[in-house]
């Protein structure tokens, strides 16, 4: 009578405790929303720039986000090294950019040289995560879920410090193209080119990745194995080459990310892919794990809410720099997923199967 | 000619012994069939043969060769395709796209589309529901989809793993009938079944196994007089 009394009282205090945090949340939301609108403080073309730098960032987390949730859909398993593979293609696209730049081909052909460098910064990361796979998770497979887990822990810190030694702990700029500077003009209103350019990129590799999946023998065939192990291998498929295929695919897709994340940020260091691989994996959670086009939009709606967000929610209820709670608000996102929606915006069951 | 031969094969699940030296013998043509009461170990043995459980001892061979040395997925190459228990299509995947994974092992796109078109000649009902995904097909129309993945492989030995399963008796009759029409066609079959009746009426010949061994080997005809076989598996004193 007494414990379940105490454990009524404690099922009380954590609902109470979840729906006060709901509507903190949604509080925050609205209030600051119609403060922000009311006071004007932004112009509708800030606002603008605010979304359109959102789609751009969304769609690179889209780009890493594919990685994680396509490993999860046939393993079952969080990549965590998956941000170093990203970190490793933003490498391998600053080393071959700055050589394009310097014998001036990047001037005179910068549409070749982008795809250039994406295409190497694909092979680096590709690489890498094929020896990952075949290192730390593939004499893991059949061992408890934590343990590769942990493996892949450990695979992240080795390839940073790795990055580390061999690099350096400083920061690498990255050239700068010429023909990415400024702004095209649609409708009056000026939009930065990188973040056209990172888009309309992201959006083309994702498009060939889904068509992958979709429509190609071996992209069923993953689809397949995702489903079911056991019976993908009684219609002749080689498990193991599906599993080694899709990490390549995955890794090709962060390593396209990185040199777009590198675009925009100019920058690269051993430390970069911890970040943005943190934020993939939110949106992947986000959109629901193991759902390809879960995500792209997860991607896609945590990249906008991050840049519209601080302006939006936080300005005008008094904090002084909204900006510096971009993070705060893509993790906030992450937490309330994962209490309120578990299986995301596209809602895969993922409890089923172990 | 003896196609398939299994020989003094020993299973193990981690310690639990579950097949104990089985000796099965299919001739080219035939539709044998393993009857048996739960746990006996009739899936242990199909999944022993299509090389997803490996045994400790023993021998498999396909016309004569050690197929044992092959993973699961190189032997659907040597001919043999299973359909396994509680039918197993991919739920996500199209009636279409499921019956492509079963030609995976075929290259040649005539081949497949011949396949294919005896699939649809077989279960008309799957090809009206070829842009369905599996997972909103019916029972019966799972286990039509299940056998003919199973066929797109163009086998010479067909593994069937309980196909009455959870199946309204209309159904059975239809699966049975099919199962039939498709080893007049030429396929081998080796039927698994709880449905012991069925079974011994549309097979040449029955094994009877028992807690891993196999107890009484005859042809249907024999086995459905047996007095053990009446009186365990088919329900008569």
């Amino acid at each position: 009578m007494r414990t379940s009394f105490g454990e009524r009282l404690l099922d009380l205090a954590v609902n109470g405790f979840l729906w006060g945090f709901r509507i903190l949340i949604v509080v925050i939301v609205v209030l600051g929303t119609f403060l922000t609108i009311r006071a004007g403080k932004y112009t509708s073309e800030q606002w603008i720039d605010f979304v359109v730098f959102g789609i751009s960032q969304g769609s690179i987390y889209a780009l890493i986000a594919l990685g994680y949730t396509m490993v999860y859909g046939i393993l079952r398993m969080i990549n965590f090294a998956h941000g170093e593979i990203f970190m490793s293609g933003a490498f391998g696209g600053y080393f071959i950019a700055t050589w394009l730049t310097g014998i001036g081909f990047m001037d005179k052909y910068p549409v070749f040289g982008l795809i250039i460098s994406m295409m190497f910064g694909m092979l680096v990361s590709t690489l890498i995560a094929l020896l990952v796979e075949r290192i730390a998770y593939r004499p893991l497979r059949g061992a408890p879920r934590l343990v590769p887990l942990i493996s892949a822990i450990g695979a992240s810190f080795f390839l940073q410090y790795t990055f580390r030694g061999f690099f350096g702990p400083g920061v690498y700029a990255y050239p700068s193209m010429k023909a990415l500077d400024g702004e095209w003009i649609f409708f009056g209103i000026g939009i930065l080119k990188v973040q056209i350019v990172v888009t309309i990129a992201a959006v083309v590799m994702m498009s060939i990745l889904y068509s992958i999946v979709m429509f190609t023998k071996i992209g069923k065939a993953m689809r397949a194995v995702s489903e079911n192990k056991d019976v993908a291998a009684l219609m002749g498929i080689d498990v193991n080459r599906i599993i080694v295929t899709t990490f390549a695919l995955g890794a090709a897709m962060a390593g396209a990310a990185g040199v777009l994340y590198a675009l925009t940020y100019r920058q690269v260091n051993f430390f970069t892919g911890f970040t943005p691989g943190i934020k993939a994996f939110t949106a992947a959670v986000l959109g629901g794990i193991g759902n390809i086009p879960g995500a792209m939009v997860g991607g896609l709606v945590l990249g906008i809410v991050e840049s519209v967000g601080p302006a939006l929610f936080l300005d005008s209820i008094g904090i002084p720099r909204p900006y510096q709670l971009k993070d705060a608000i893509a993790y906030i996102m992450l937490v309330m997923i994962l209490l309120f929606r578990p299986s995301g915006i596209l809602g895969e069951r993922v409890s089923k199967k172990a | 000619m003896s196609i398939l031969n299994i020989e003094n094969v020993h299973t193990y699940y981690g310690n639990i012994h579950a097949l104990k030296g089985i000796n099965i013998n299919i001739e080219k043509g035939e539709i044998v069939t393993l009857i048996g009461g739960n746990g006996a170990g009739k899936t242990t043995t199909l999944r022993t043969i299509s090389g997803l459980l490996k045994p400790r001892e023993g021998s498999v061979s396909l016309n004569g060769e050690d197929i044992l040395k092959y993973q699961a997925h190189e032997i659907v190459y040597k001919g043999i395709s299973m359909v396994p228990e509680g039918r197993g299509v991919f739920a996500r995947l199209t009636v279409l796209e499921n019956l492509e994974m079963g030609a995976f092992s075929r290259n040649s796109k005539e081949e497949v589309t011949r396949n294919m078109n005896r699939v649809f000649t077989l279960f008309p009902r799957l090809k009206e529901r070829r842009t369905q995904v599996a997972g909103t097909l019916s029972g019966g129309e799972q286990q039509m989809l299940a056998t003919g993945r199973g066929l797109m492989s163009n086998p010479t030995i067909l593994l069937m793993d309980e196909p009455s399963m959870g199946l309204a008796p209309v159904l059975v009759e239809l699966i049975f009938d099919t199962i039939q029409q498709i080893n007049k066609e030429g396929t081998t079959i080796m039927l698994v079944e709880q449905n012991a009746l069925m079974a011994l009426t549309i097979a040449d010949r029955g094994y009877v196994l028992q807690t891993g061994e196999i107890i009484l080997s005859d042809t249907a005809e024999n086995l459905k007089k047996n007095p053990t076989v009446q009186k365990a598996y088919l329900g008569m004193e």
